[in-house]
């Protein structure tokens, strides 16, 4: 059977802590695919290395040899002993295979489900085993339709969609409150990683402009350069409030930054038009009763938070819906294995037919020399009905699906019935 | 007739519940069957209209029944239109319950043919109904908004992200909705007073004699005024204008019935 010797063997952060991985980690994979290849019985096969995770995907006949072999390299140098290796692996056969790769393509398998990185070093990894030619027409197969059942799943749940990290919650609340983010202007004030993190993210979702202020001028300066924006001293936020609409504060100020009193009144010159507030200082920039105004949003850093762990949840109920597909998939592939068994089978008996038919038409035609072209032709019209009309219900039978063994054996007993393995192996019977 | 009534109000709970569970679920497939549900039904209804102009024998907009029915047409037309020019998240989920509201105090409003005194037979009679109830479409629109940007700025405000934080649109897109609403139902409600002072000139030689349906219809139309003027000028704009939409509205909706059953006057139904 094909799909048994699908296999799955490696590490993730399931099963192993990161001071194992970490000693596992494989910068460059040429050479321990070349180790992997030269497994015996090991027909294909493909590596795949991230910080979380490091897992073979092999198709070949799943001894217990190979599996320790495959587990030699993979714990080669690591100092991990045998023992320990067989307790920290994992190993999935056949249709668990088909599901695990799924899972992981889909992002499913994550440690933040629903990421989009896994997909892109999937794809390098299956790169990197296509180049060293350790790949064949079921790998290939496999790891491909794992990339379409990964885009089918973003496609059709959202699992993707919500934001996990702080920058992108302030991203996410940005659009809830404007819509768009065309011509909105981003104040920066004062500088922090999480702060710049956010303002990138802003500006790739069409930011118009940003403007930096600080305490020192001259980091002001150097951040605005980096945005394409302007700076400005700290003593003019005020008169900044009129002009931007989204401003993130990150001061390591340990007093109020900004005060209610201080932007009632800029509201009025701003029209009312909305203006969006995010304090992610420690101690807070931000007077938190500026939220009481209308058309003032003003988020800190445990509101940020609150947005994430809202998304996670929801993020958790898409991936029920993307396990069902994985599901789906699964069988479909297991389905394309199966005939991809059945079909060199159906081939032989139609060539074998076929070059039974076109012998015996070529001796009679030989004999009947005096046959008009039209009678020539209708006769090659009755042998190929016959032909087709002989092995229409065998081969539907064969391409029946069934249980696994019941399958096995019917298989057997067409290739026997039709003596297909006999004769590719030199038709034994004239011989003697 | 009564039956074909009947269809088309079904027809609106189906699309109602396919937008409801599009609203909870959020399947793309449920949108597209609500919306297809949304259209039939209007197209029905439309037909309704005709239908029944042929059997009454003048514009179908003189008794209960009618006039609600046609308030229903022209806000789900309303609703219908604003897909053209942009899309409001989720706003089908706020809409069709009003429509299908709309439709029940049809249905059980008398479906009797009422004959018109003949001073009311005017032309200005189907122009200044139709108008009235198009803007009353509309300003329906915008109190549905004003609603969904409440539950939205609620959310925002609180900080809680719950259930409706999700599903809603952005602030900015029901408030640019308030906008656009407001930008067609105001002038159509301006226009509608004007011809009913027209059709009052024709009928009873004065163009505004202040029954209390006129009353009222100026003190709405002096509040929305107030809030578009404000809207203009001061940038009134976010919470505000929805509560003052759904304010508005309640006005509306005060001269279409209040009045009718509260406070009588020539205009009581006959519309």
């Amino acid at each position: 059977m094909l799909a048994e010797r699908i296999m799955v063997l490696g590490v993730n952060h399931k099963t192993t802590p990161v001071e194992i991985r970490e000693r596992l980690a494989f910068s460059d994979p040429r050479e321990p695919l070349k180790k992997l290849f030269s497994i015996p019985e090991v027909e294909e096969c493909c590596l795949l290395s991230t910080c979380n995770r490091v897992e073979v995907f092999s198709v070949g006949n799943p001894t217990d040899s190979v599996k320790a072999g495959i587990r030699n390299m993979l714990f080669a140098n690591s100092g991990v002993t045998d023992k320990e290796t067989e307790r920290y692996t994992f190993i999935f056969q056949e249709v668990e295979a088909v599901n695990h790769l799924f899972r992981v393509a889909a992002s499913l398998d994550s440690m933040i489900v629903g990421e989009v990185q896994i997909l892109g070093q999937l794809k390098q990894a299956f790169r990197d085993a296509t180049e060293q030619n350790c790949t064949g027409v079921i790998l290939n197969r496999f790891v491909q339709k794992s990339f379409s059942v990964a885009k089918r799943i973003r496609t059709e749940t959202k699992i993707g969609s919500n934001a996990v990290s702080i920058s992108y919650a302030a991203v996410e609340l940005a659009k809830k409150i404007f819509g768009n983010l065309k011509n909105k202007k981003v104040l920066l004030v004062g500088a922090g990683e999480m702060a710049e993190l956010a303002a990138e993210h802003l500006i790739t979702q069409g930011v118009g402009e940003v403007i930096v202020a600080n305490r020192t001028f001259e980091r002001a300066v150097n951040l605005a350069r980096r945005f394409n924006g302007s700076a400005v001293a700290l003593s003019e936020l005020i008169s900044q409030l009129e002009i931007a609409d989204i401003i993130i504060s990150s001061t390591g100020a340990s007093d109020l930054v900004l005060r209610k009193q201080d932007v009632k009144p800029v509201m009025r010159q701003r029209k009312h038009r909305p203006l969006f507030l995010i304090d992610i200082a420690v101690p807070r920039d931000l007077d938190p009763e500026i939220n009481d105004l209308d058309n003032v949003y003003l988020f800190d850093i445990d509101d940020l938070q609150n947005v994430i762990e809202v998304n996670k949840s929801e993020r958790q109920k898409e991936a029920g819906k993307a396990e069902r597909i994985v599901k789906e998939e699964t069988l479909k592939f297991m389905q394309w294995l199966e005939n991809f068994e059945v079909t060199p089978t159906i081939v032989a008996i139609r060539e074998k037919a076929d070059a039974i038919r076109t012998a015996e038409l070529a001796k009679t035609l030989s004999q009947l020399k005096d046959l008009s072209p039209g009678e020539i032709k209708s006769i090659e019209i009755l042998t190929t009905s016959l032909v087709n009309k002989l092995l229409h219900d065998p081969l539907k039978f064969l391409k029946l699906n069934g249980a696994a063994d019941e399958r096995e054996v019917k298989l057997d007993l067409t290739r026997k019935l039709f003596g297909l393995d006999s004769e590719a192996h030199g038709k034994p019977g004239r011989r003697g | 007739m009564s039956l074909f009534f009947t269809l088309i109000l079904a027809a609106y709970i189906c699309a109602t519940i396919a937008y409801i569970v599009h609203f909870i679920k959020r399947d793309k497939k449920i949108r597209t069957i609500a919306r297809g549900i949304m259209v039939a039904a209007g197209i029905l209804h439309t037909l309704y209209l005709f239908a029944r102009y042929f059997e009454v024998g003048h514009t179908p907009l003189t008794s209960h029944h009618e006039a609600v029915s046609f308030f229903a047409l022209s806000l789900t037309w309303a609703f219908l239109s604003f897909r053209w020019r942009y899309q409001v998240k989720n706003f089908g989920a706020f809409v069709s319950p009003m429509v299908t509201a709309l439709m029940f105090i049809a249905l059980f409003s008398s479906h009797e043919i009422s004959e018109l005194p003949p001073a009311l037979q005017s032309l200005w009679l189907p122009v200044h109904a139709s108008i009235a109830l198009a803007a009353n479409g509309f300003l329906a629109l915008a109190f549905g908004g004003g609603i969904m940007y409440l539950l939205q700025e609620r959310e925002l405000k609180k900080k809680r992200f719950g259930f409706f934080y999700t599903r809603l649109p952005s602030l900015e897109a029901l408030d640019t909705l308030n906008h656009h609403c407001l930008a067609i139902g105001f002038p159509l409600l301006t226009l509608g007073i004007i011809t009913g002072s027209f059709w009052a000139k024709q009928a009873w030689g004065t163009y505004w004699h202040w029954d209390p349906k006129e009353t009222w219809s100026l003190i709405t139309w002096l509040f929305y005024a107030a809030l578009i003027h404000q809207r203009f000028t001061v940038g009134w704009r976010g919470r505000r204008a929805a509560i003052m939409s759904i304010v508005g509205f309640s006005a509306a909706l005060f001269t279409l019935w209040g009045v009718t059953y509260l406070l009588g006057g020539i205009h009581s139904y006959v519309g």
